[in-house]
């Protein structure tokens, strides 16, 4: 009977009982990556608006800057024929396009409306470097300058680069958090930690078991959300050293386990233990950055999602995987997970119970 | 023979309560020993301080010659425990269940299909134990109580809550346990099952061992009368007090019963009326004792 038999076979007990519970699984793997789903492709489109307009009748000039300008144009603009003019000034006034251009001889007239000043304006910087180009072009010299953009954070800002890293982190502390807390207190109501202190298995195995089979299903869940994530339609790129992801949620794992330890220490009933986890974990992913950028929440967000622990998982996941930034910025959230995790073992070994009176 | 297991003067207090107070026995091996008596009178405190999973506040536990307190990882492999919550993994089928207690013991996994087939659960093997009825339940702890072949194996109240039909299946299973030299120690609120299981009874209540011996004994050692009764008007109550030997009658208009220390001498002279309708005859039964030793009528 050594200790690795017994952790062998009390992780395995473990793991099929999650695994049978389609309810531990729905809210720890498949709620989650739901959401994931749902937040990628909501926000997907985002980043490239493309502005629509209507064209009433003949208009060379912008024919003229379609047809020279390319992919480079055609993909911000989309040029339409229109039916009539009261009917293409009827779309504009109604919003459901950015825009209508009519040309009078030299002059190109664009139609926008007031109602929407930033698509508007959108429109008139459009239309007048269209004129701009063709005077440029007119004038039959090549242009003195040119302008080139580019944006600061490459690719990085697309939706799912954040909601990947923040989700997954939900996920892992609901999973860690609820694991420990149900089998705590589902064990010692049902005498079976009892029964496991009669048999000759050492106690530390069982605990073993437990965090073995929590670490076996945050990797299973992070697998599952970069492999979804990756997906064509939602294009999650990877940066460098996302790897240390993997020792960074390792010490996530260990702090909820250590928090789930606690709260099925303290808890009486299974009742009280996953409301109370409910009431650890939610409101943790809202202020720990799980759902928004911690960024855009206003200053006393920023300040008191320090005291959650998920907090650093979650901005520990987002520099690595999406920021681009190396394997050693990530030591410092590593540290606070660990010591977390410290803390919460010894709260809990204090209030650890055997049985349930 | 020799003892298995020593108590000396045990004693356990739960703030003002006394829930063992002063308990002295010893069971031999390959004994079934029973300890009978309501709930709250302190028998599965008790066991449990006998099992090592508390601290007496008083008194010295010998088990097979060790102490089982503090958890005594050299003790455990020979003693079976079923506890009275069946304390069982979730979601896992009966044959998983086997398995995983078993490797804790370093039991083979092949082990447990014939302990499935020792309690009669062969056909549930695939069976989660969540969708098993109480008395299969119960049959598969102590399946895995047993299924490291342990010297002693300790059952706390393994028939409480189940129906007759299953208690009799169940009894089977214990009487098939107990051969081999193996000892049982069971608890139980049951007197019947005491009287049918065990070789020795404690009678125990409010903390204290009141009666020890085998059921038989103990039930001899009371003198009580023994009780016969015929259906209704097959004898009259006049008649019946006139019998050689009856003590006392009654008629409840369903039966005549007859109280009698000499039944032999009342049965005779019943035949010879050819008054033996329904007859039945009743002896004392561990209940009357218990009556006798506490004063009180039994509650389980």
């Amino acid at each position: 009977m050594s200790a690795y038999q017994s952790f062998k076979s009390l992780s395995r007990a473990m793991y099929l009982g999650f695994r049978r519970d389609r309810s531990a699984l729905f809210f720890t793997v498949l709620f989650p990556l739901m959401f994931l789903v749902i937040f990628g492709g909501i926000f997907s489109g985002q980043s490239t608006p493309k502005v629509e307009v209507l064209k009433i009748g003949q208009a060379p000039v912008l024919e003229q800057a379609l047809a020279q300008g390319g992919d480079e144009l055609g993909k911000v603009l989309t040029v339409t024929a229109a039916s009539d003019r009261a009917d293409a000034l009827r779309q504009v006034a109604k919003g459901d396009v950015a825009g209508a251009v009519e040309q009078r001889g030299d002059r190109l007239v664009v139609h926008y409306s007031a109602a929407d000043q930033v698509t508007a304006g959108t429109v008139r910087g459009l239309m007048n470097s269209i004129i701009q180009a063709a005077n440029q072009a007119a004038t039959g010299q090549p242009p003195a300058y040119t302008l080139a953009i580019q944006q600061v954070e490459d690719d990085s800002l697309k939706a799912i680069q954040f909601f990947t890293p923040g989700l997954l982190g939900w996920a892992l502390a609901s999973a860690a958090v609820f694991g420990a807390s149900q089998t705590l207190v589902t064990w010692r109501t049902k005498g079976l930690l009892r029964r496991l202190q009669l048999s000759p298995a050492p106690i530390p195995t069982v605990f073993a078991a437990r965090v073995a089979v929590s670490l076996a299903i945050a990797l299973v869940q992070f697998a599952l959300f970069v492999l979804v994530a990756r997906l064509p339609m939602f294009g999650l790129q990877l940066e460098g050293a996302w790897w240390m992801a993997i020792p960074l949620l390792t010490a996530g794992v260990l702090a909820f386990l250590s928090i789930g330890m606690l709260v099925g220490a303290w808890a009486k009933t299974q009742e009280t233990a996953n409301a109370v986890t409910q009431l650890i974990v939610l409101p943790m992913a809202f202020l720990g950055g799980s759902f928004f950028p911690l960024d855009q929440a206003p200053g006393w967000m920023q300040t008191m999602s320090h005291i959650f622990p998920l907090r650093y998982l979650n901005e520990g996941m987002l520099n690595v995987m999406s920021r681009g930034l190396g394997p050693g910025s990530v030591l410092p959230q590593i540290g606070i997970l660990l010591g977390v995790a410290v803390a919460g073992s010894l709260i809990a070994v204090r209030l650890f119970r055997w049985e349930a009176h | 023979m020799a003892q298995t297991i020593e108590v000396t003067g045990l004693r356990k207090r739960y703030g003002d309560v006394r829930a063992v107070d002063g308990v002295t026995f010893a069971v031999e091996e390959g004994e079934f020993f029973g300890i009978l008596g309501p709930n709250g009178a302190g028998k599965t405190t008790a066991l449990e301080i006998i099992e090592g999973l508390r601290e007496a506040d008083e008194g010295q536990v010998s088990v097979l010659g060790m102490s089982p307190w503090p958890r005594n990882p050299g003790l455990l492999p020979r003693i079976g425990v079923q506890l009275q919550s069946s304390s069982f993994f979730e979601r896992l089928t009966a044959r998983e269940q086997l398995r995983t207690f078993g490797s804790l013991y370093g039991v083979p996994a092949g082990k447990s299909d014939a302990m499935l087939e020792l309690v009669g659960l062969d056909g549930k093997a695939d069976v989660p134990v969540e969708k098993l009825s109480g008395g299969q339940a119960q049959r598969l702890s102590i399946a895995c109580a047993l299924v490291h072949d342990p010297e002693i194996v300790f059952l706390d109240e393994p028939t409480a809550a189940l129906d007759p039909q299953a208690r009799r299946n169940l009894w089977d299973v214990l009487r098939e346990i107990s051969t081999g030299g193996r000892t049982v120690v069971l608890t139980t609120h049951y007197m019947d099952e005491a009287e049918i299981l065990c070789d020795r009874v404690a009678i125990m209540d409010a903390g204290r061992i009141l009666r020890l011996g085998p059921p038989a004994v103990l039930v001899r050692g009371l003198d009580a009368p023994a009780r016969i009764s015929v259906a209704s008007g097959v004898l009259t109550a006049e008649d019946a007090r006139l019998l050689p030997g009856a003590d006392e009658t009654g008629d409840d208009g369903v039966s005549l019963t007859i109280s009698t220390r000499d039944p032999s001498a009342v049965v005779a002279a019943m035949a010879a009326k050819d008054a033996l309708d329904g007859v039945q005859i009743r002896g004392a039964t561990l209940e009357d004792v218990f009556l006798e030793v506490t004063g009180r009528e039994y509650r389980a």
